[in-house]
């Protein structure tokens, strides 16, 4: 260990040894604890100057409030300092790689941001007079065109606020174009490998599911679609490129076999990001597909939403998309149809999935997002991100397990547990160790259809460097758990804010909300 | 490309280390005759200073509520959001997260939902709220589910106070469904007699309160009614400043309570995206849909926060689950809650007070118009007038005016044309007595 001239170490390892000490405030550093609102703030103080409109008749008609709702608040500079402290304690696309397969965490560029608080898209309101929001009809129509473009599908519905809510779009289409046809089919084809939104969609508009295995590549077969599909058979909801990062090689013909059945096919797009500019979905016979504007085209994921998932439709299905939608005139500009009743005889809406007209807000950075990408940098992104998942797949596969080695990766890499077979170690504890070298684990025990999945997606947005220092990561803790390091791996993570939660516990003793403490004074007075 | 940090001499070098020749190699499982030769007919890349332009010039041809006096609701209110709100949400670690699987880098998230859900719950006097719904609408037909599967009857009664774009949803899922919805015809006087519809057959009774057209429902008789036939009380609401104010729907007996909370920390936005507020009673946590935070210990005993109770979700029940819904509205939930901890109960009830108070002005002025009839005897910060004339074209005239003068009825109930002549109006703190004066005289040349 070297020494400066004051006698203080210099080596990592003294300043460990003081991190580990406790300290009186329970902090380290910049490492700062937050309690919760309610033990912080006072039901008496606020951090929002409200004018008094002195005394007036009031026209409750005796339904005001009596009771306190016990809300406590806090002034501005300590609200301020409470969300601060706590963004401390996430991780985020702006820290570093988060490789979170599936779920495309990318880059979310300012601009986007910055657009969408223009006052006038942020600030109008949905049921202004719609000769007052030309210019956000015209967004909603531009967004529009370019999605149509981009998937060489029929038409487009606006309006659903996340990916699964477009799955229940283009389904809830499906349903509506089979029951016009005046036929009755109840079953839906789910492959194994799908996202649990899939059968969950399925299954809350009272289809039954019937899931498709994978074969041994890791894609779908044909043939064992083609066992499974007869009349009652009304879709096939597929994912593609799929779960396991692979493209369904065999799309085309399973797209054909699913029409001549008299079905139609459902294309989950939450992997969408990787073929932009590369194939239509159109092209491979899709009737519907979801677009999560939140992966593919960077709106930001926010801690979990919002999202937004417009769904594009084919020839066949586009009568039947919901209210509101925009309807593009000869001329090329766009009508906003509100009501079933304005759509005329040109559609049948299946009816209304939401209030208002979807996620604008959304639709505001996913435009500006495309239009500054061009249609040659959305292609690039997807080319880039192919190769970054395909570069981690080739610099790994010698110390890890991937899961489908045969065909080349798509935008992620699925690797299995085989590499820890006899260490001791589990998907979750090598997860867990990656949160001690700096990085957010990847999608961990999905798809089901491998065991200890670990599925890897590092988008277009990392430089090599970055994506060298990840795959030496990886490589590191990989030879360190054959190594027969376990107990590191068990302990991990020792350096977050916190170390492995207890599950279990918040399951079996479910705590959802905030409560007084009940004090021993308390209970004695009882 | 100024997102993409690949130059041309990484990507030759990773082409390399991988093994292949080309880019396309990497695509080679994309049938051949499908793939694209040319690019699809977009423009190219643009600069960030080009894309401004284009975005700004569409933005300026939309009238802002900021701009005008401003006077719609009907489901969409505007408040002023304090600046605090929007400065926190766009911090990295808020904005560019994703929903917290990891828990032990996401206690950041996790502590908001936790407080979220715990703000929610209280608001609304519930005992337990999720972390949040898409938006009211979806919400509330989510709630008609979950009584369903509470009650095993499939017969929802709907108001027709109820929001007619939540009654649409809420209909739509519901036929998806194969499930029976009773819906009263539109009560833009606030006296429909609800009670008699209830049945047993009834699974839920769905009442918005203050409703659509602005009235105050007491909603004990409904809830005892409910209760007395095996059915459970939906309390729905669309402007979550109303709590500041009135009897929250959990202490009138409500047993899910679900409403639109883009009142508190959300702008407008055209509609979305907002935050759909969610919450029940402690016993039927278990049929909820959304994901819930709670509190747990980590290794250390620490005190620290997860998603729990997920075998009711998608992800691990698959077809099963209580839902389809993945991602909810976690940046909405944020803007929401903080708005909420800077107000505080007292900051809340003040707010609550003045959006009542400017209400109340408003009333007084427009009753004084000629033609002009304020059809509530009771609301909050929002009511319905009867003008007498078409409602569509008198708001489009005002509007021609430089006045957003409400909305026509008509415009979200298409099917009904009794209700012409009527225009829901909301008035909020950001009015002033100049912006009101503005509308009533303007509304006096309108209809003269």
């Amino acid at each position: 260990m070297t020494m400066n001239r004051e006698g203080r170490p210099t080596a990592p390892a003294a300043t460990k040894d003081a991190g580990v000490s406790p300290t009186f405030t329970g902090n380290r550093a910049l490492d700062i604890e937050e309690k919760l609102i309610f033990e912080v703030g006072r039901l008496d103080v606020t951090g929002v100057d409200v004018e008094d409109p002195g005394s007036f008749q009031d026209r409750l008609g005796g339904h005001a409030r009596k009771a306190p709702i016990d809300l406590p608040g806090l002034t501005e500079p300590e609200a301020m300092r409470h969300y601060v402290r706590l963004s401390r304690q996430n991780y985020a696309i702006d820290l570093g790689l988060y490789p979170l397969g599936s779920c495309t965490m990318k880059h979310n560029p300012r601009l986007n941001e910055k657009m969408a608080r223009l006052p006038g898209f942020a600030d109008v309101h949905p049921l202004q007079p719609l000769s007052t929001v030309p210019g956000a009809i015209d967004l909603v129509a531009e967004l529009g065109r370019w999605l149509l473009e981009l998937t060489g599908m029929a038409s487009v519905a606006m309006s659903p606020k996340a990916g699964a809510h477009g799955e229940y779009c283009g389904m809830a289409a499906i349903k509506a174009a089979i029951a016009a046809k005046g036929e009755t089919r109840p079953i839906v084809l789910v492959p194994e490998s799908a996202h649990g939104t899939n059968p969950a969609t399925a299954a809350a508009l009272g289809f039954k599911v019937v899931p498709v295995p994978a074969r041994a590549d890791g894609t779908v077969d044909p043939a064992e679609v083609r066992k499974l599909l007869s009349p009652d058979v009304a879709a096939i909801m597929l994912t593609n490129p799929n779960t396991c990062g692979l493209f369904e090689r065999d799309i085309v013909e399973i797209a054909e076999a699913v029409h001549a059945a008299g079905a139609y096919f459902y294309a989950d797009g939450a992997n969408f990001n990787a073929i932009v500019g590369k194939v239509r979905p159109g092209d491979l016979g899709v009737d519907a597909m979801h677009i999560n504007l939140h992966k593919t085209f960077s709106t930001p994921h926010g801690g979990g939403g919002p999202g937004a998932g417009p769904v594009v439709l084919s020839e066949k299905l586009a009568p039947f998309a919901p209210v509101p939608f925009v309807r593009f005139n000869p001329d090329g500009s766009g009508e906003f149809v509100e009501t079933r009743k304005q759509a005329g005889d040109t559609a049948t809406p299946f009816g209304r999935i939401t209030a208002f007209h979807g996620q604008m807000g959304m639709f505001v950075r996913a435009l500006t997002y495309m239009m500054s990408h061009g249609a040659d940098g959305l292609r690039q992104a997807s080319e880039d991100a192919v190769l970054s998942a395909n570069y981690i797949k080739a610099r790994l596969s010698d110390v890890m397990t991937v899961a489908f080695p045969e065909r080349p990766a798509m935008h992620e890499v699925l690797f299995d547990d085989r590499f820890l077979d006899g260490t001791g170690v589990t998907t979750l504890d090598f997860a867990k160790a990656m949160i001690d070298e700096g990085y957010h684990p990847m999608t961990m025990y999905f798809p089901l259809v491998v065991h200890g999945a670990m599925l890897i997606e590092p988008t277009e947005s990392e430089s090599k460097q970055s994506l060298d220092q990840f795959i030496g990561t990886l490589r590191h803790l990989a030879e360190k758990a054959k190594a027969g390091e376990v107990e590191s791996f068990k302990a991990a993570p020792r350096l977050a804010p916190r170390k492995r939660l207890d599950e279990t516990r918040a399951a079996r003793q479910p705590k959802l909300a905030w409560s007084e403490p009940t004090t021993p004074k308390a209970e004695a007075a009882e | 490309m100024r997102y993409l940090p690949l130059t041309d001499a990484d990507r030759a070098e990773m082409l390399g280390a991988i093994g292949v020749a080309d880019i396309d190699a990497l695509f080679a499982d994309i049938p051949l005759d499908k793939r694209l030769t040319d690019l699809p007919s977009l423009p190219l890349a643009q600069s960030e200073m080009a894309v401004e332009r284009k975005l700004a010039a569409l933005a300026a041809r939309n009238v802002s509520a900021g701009s005008v006096p401003f006077f719609v609701g009907a489901g969409a209110y505007r408040h002023h959001v304090p600046a605090t709100v929007d400065h926190l949400i766009q911090r990295s670690e808020f904005l560019t997260s994703y929903t917290p699987y990891q828990p032990e880098v996401s206690q950041g998230t996790l502590q908001v939902l936790f407080e979220f859900q715990s703000q929610v719950a209280r608001l609304t006097g519930m005992e337990v709220a999720n972390a949040s719904m898409y938006d009211g609408s979806t919400g509330t037909a989510e709630a008609v589910l979950m009584a369903h599967r509470i009650t095993r009857r499939n017969k929802a009664v709907v108001s027709g106070g109820l929001h007619p774009h939540y009654r649409g949803v809420t209909r739509t899922v519901s036929e998806m469904a194969g499930d029976r919805v009773d819906t009263l015809d539109p009560d833009p006087t606030g006296t429909e007699d609800i009670l008699a519809r209830i049945d047993g057959e009834t699974s839920c009774v769905v009442v918005q309160s203050p409703s659509f057209y602005g009235h105050l429902v007491d909603l004990r008789p409904i809830a005892e009614k409910a209760h007395a036939v095996g059915a459970l009380l939906i309390a729905v609401f669309t402007e979550v400043m109303a709590l500041g104010l009135i009897e929250p729907p959990g202490a009138q007996g409500a047993d899910i309570v679900v409403g639109e909370g883009q009142s508190l920390g959300n702008p407008l936005t055209f509609g979305g995206p907002y935050v759909g507020l969610f919450a029940t009673r402690e016993k039927f946590v278990r049929q909820m849909p959304g994901r819930l935070c709670g509190e747990t210990v980590d290794a250390d005993g620490k005190r620290g926060f997860v998603l729990t109770l997920s075998t009711r979700e998608q992800h691990i029940r698959r077809d099963k689950a209580t839902s389809n819904i993945c991602t909810n509205s976690g940046l909405c939930c944020l803007a929401f809650s903080i708005h909420m901890t800077l107000l505080g109960e007292t900051g809340l009830t003040r707010l609550a007070r003045l959006n009542h108070a400017n209400a109340v002005k408003l009333a007084g002025l427009l009753e004084t118009v000629p033609g002009v009839e304020v059809l509530n005897r009771t609301f909050f910060n929002e009511f319905t007038i009867r003008v007498r004339r078409n409602a569509t074209d008198v708001v489009q005239a005002l509007a021609d005016r430089g006045v957003l003068g409400g909305v026509p009825a008509r415009r979200l109930e298409p099917k009904h044309p009794w209700l012409d002549d009527l225009i829901v109006v909301a008035s909020t703190e950001v009015n002033t007595d100049e912006d009101r004066a503005a509308f009533s005289a303007a509304l006096k040349e309108v209809l003269a």
